[in-house]
């Protein structure tokens, strides 16, 4: 807890320093990138029946996702508490490789807990860690994927608390994380609505992003949350269908419980067990959400669904093909959902998707399946 | 907050000698031994038993109790069976202390939780991942059922949330001597003497010290320092590798007089 009232304190200083933001800013263009693009995906529109759709290009954001954008914030934190090491757990890999980037750049020891199952289905990732300097920790414990290796790093900060940040990767784990990486990652949205808007002053009618633990869809919808008239849409792993019990869906297939310090939606048994999950993107293979898509949802602001395996894959194979952008399979969801959504809509249709990382590291897994 | 001494609290007051706190897991390594183990624990000497309800994510746990843990939900142990082996070992005329993580008492309802843990002869719970900020309605469920809520205080822990913690906890303090999880450490560490001091100050309930005591010199290093020390991950590692974990407890009894 006191670890935790001290982030809670230097991270509202910072958001209210005026060098910090300048600093953080400075580090989003020349290092990530941004402002990343938004792109029209015309034949996308056409393939889909006319409805326009827009991708938010997070994938060019610097190693690949908008996983970087809360890797710099924190890294900024970190260095401002006096904390000269770090700890991240991983699933995909791509939070992993943008905070053992962030601590290559800031000169920080850097550690990333990462399941077994996981290190083997993305390789690549564990390679790009290593070479950056990070020492992966393998977790094989319980299911061997993201949560374990979230409760391995956990157990890691209560240990190292008086040296050590913990950089949690989404918008999940105890107060004040989901707040600050909902906060470090609200630019992506921003951005968004100003560059929709400065294309012919509309709106979209709908926001699209998938949802793992929801870092990327906080980021892009909290923009939106005033703009009544824009429906917004969080995408879930069905995995192998929601009826097989085999996916990673909290929101639409869950109960509330508590995980990892939040009270949220949750893939539980009926004595409370965390159940394992699945699916074919290990970005999206947790059993808990943020919890500020659980009060999102039971607001009724965010319209939450979920999208099997084969579904994300045939999106992923599809923008590749019509776009020759390669998708990572997490976003891949939310793009076979736009393209569902852009049939509903007919032409005139408007549709804004986050695009929030690149495949290069799921192709391992699409030529699996 | 109670004002009234309660099973737990005056089982765990010194009186000359360091009272021990053995743990077990409910359900390892199955239902049938960890009830024999219980039963043979609770009249070992022993002040009070602490029994964990096994958990998929156990966060406060090292290695051993994890294990155990999962082996426990493997042979199919629940919350339910979880409190019938409480109520059984309780029989013994024993103080019961169940130690389990938030969710399997939101899943099972607390209210519900916490008639049926008293009415099974429990004395208190510890909830790990529960911070005392966020300890409200749950606790006060425990409390209405006549059960001692008890909150832990780590060494990080600051000198007004000791305050909190040690006002809002009954039966006994819980005092973690390490930063970290559980488990067996072969040296407790330095600072320790004035933080069971400092929590002292703060309290006129007993204060058991846990997490990484294992070893027979610990208890005389805590011996006038502490009022208990729990012993949690060294009797669990000895029931896995089917040892004599009354053996074990004997002789750190010993060294608690």
């Amino acid at each position: 807890m006191g670890a935790l009232q001290e982030l809670e304190g230097v991270w509202h200083e910072a958001k209210a320093d005026a060098q910090f933001q300048l600093e953080l800013a400075g580090h989003r263009h020349a290092f990530i990138g941004r402002p990343t693009p938004l792109y029209a995906a015309n034949r996308l529109s056409e393939h889909f029946g006319g409805a326009h759709i827009h991708l938010k290009r997070e994938d060019l954001c610097h190693t690949g996702a908008h996983k970087l954008n809360n890797a710099v914030g924190q890294a900024l934190l970190a260095i401002r508490m006096g904390k000269k090491r770090v700890i991240a757990e991983t699933g995909a890999g791509q939070h992993g490789v943008a905070v053992a980037t962030v601590c290559a750049r800031f000169g920080l020891e850097c550690a990333v807990y990462m399941g077994t199952e996981d290190m083997r289905r993305q390789s690549m990732n564990v390679r790009r860690m290593k070479l950056l300097g990070a020492e992966v920790k393998e977790v094989a414990s319980g299911t061997k994927t993201l949560k374990d290796a979230t409760s391995e790093a956990i157990r890691d900060w209560v240990t190292n608390v008086r040296t050590t940040h913990y950089i949690i990767g989404s918008v999940v784990g105890p107060h004040p994380y989901p707040e600050m990486v909902r906060d470090l990652q609200r630019v992506i949205g921003d951005e968004a609505r100003e560059q929709y808007l400065s294309v012919d002053g509309k709106l979209p009618d709908v926001v699209v992003a998938c949802v793992g633990g929801g870092s990327n869809a906080i980021g892009m919808f909290t923009a939106f949350l005033d703009d009544k008239d824009v429906s917004l849409v969080g995408v879930e792993a069905a995995g192998s269908g929601i009826k097989t019990g085999k996916h990673a869906a909290s929101l639409v297939g869950g109960r509330p419980g508590v995980l990892h310090g939040a009270f949220s939606y949750l893939l539980q048994d009926g004595d409370g067990q965390v159940l394992p999950t699945h699916s074919v993107s290990a970005g999206l293979d947790y059993p808990g959400v943020g919890p500020e898509h659980a009060f999102l949802r039971d607001l009724e602001r965010v319209d939450y669904v979920a999208v099997g395996d084969k579904d994300a894959i045939a999106a992923f194979k599809l923008c590749t093909r019509l776009e020759g952008i390669m998708p990572a399979l997490e976003p891949s969801h939310a793009l076979h959902q736009a393209g569902v959504i852009a049939r509903e809509l007919g032409p005139g249709g408007r549709i804004l998707v986050c695009l929030s990382g690149r495949g290069d590291k799921d192709m391992d897994s699409v030529d699996e399946n | 907050m109670k004002t009234e001494t309660s099973a737990l609290e005056g089982a765990l007051r010194a009186s000359g000698d360091l009272k021990l706190v053995a743990y077990m897991m409910a359900g390892h390594p199955n239902k049938k031994r960890s009830l024999e183990v219980g039963k043979k624990l609770a009249t070992s000497g022993i002040a009070a038993l602490e029994i964990g309800v096994p958990f998929s994510d156990p966060l406060a746990d090292g290695p051993v109790i994890q294990k155990a843990g999962q082996t426990a939900l493997e042979h199919g142990m629940t919350v339910g069976a979880s409190l019938e082996l409480a109520a059984a070992i309780a029989r013994e005329g024993i103080p019961i202390v169940l130690m389990t993580y938030i969710n399997p008492i939101l899943a099972h309802d607390p209210r519900r939780f916490a008639a049926e843990a008293a009415q099974a002869g429990v004395a208190g719970v510890i909830m790990p991942d529960v911070p005392v900020e966020e300890s409200e309605p749950v606790a006060g469920w425990l409390r209405s059922a006549s059960l001692d809520t008890i909150f832990m205080v780590a060494p990080t822990t600051s000198k007004e949330r000791m305050a909190t913690i040690c006002e809002r906890s009954s039966g006994f303090v819980y005092c973690v001597t390490v930063t970290g999880i559980t488990g067996a450490r072969s040296e407790l560490p330095g600072g320790m003497k004035e933080m069971l001091g400092e929590v002292k100050k703060h309290t006129s309930l007993p204060v058991a010290a846990g997490f990484g005591i294992s070893r027979p010199e610990h208890m005389k290093s805590l011996r006038g320092n502490a009022d208990a020390a729990v012993v949690g991950s060294a009797i669990v590692a000895e029931i896995e590798n089917g040892g004599d974990a009354v053996a074990l407890v004997k002789g750190l009894l010993k060294a608690c007089r």
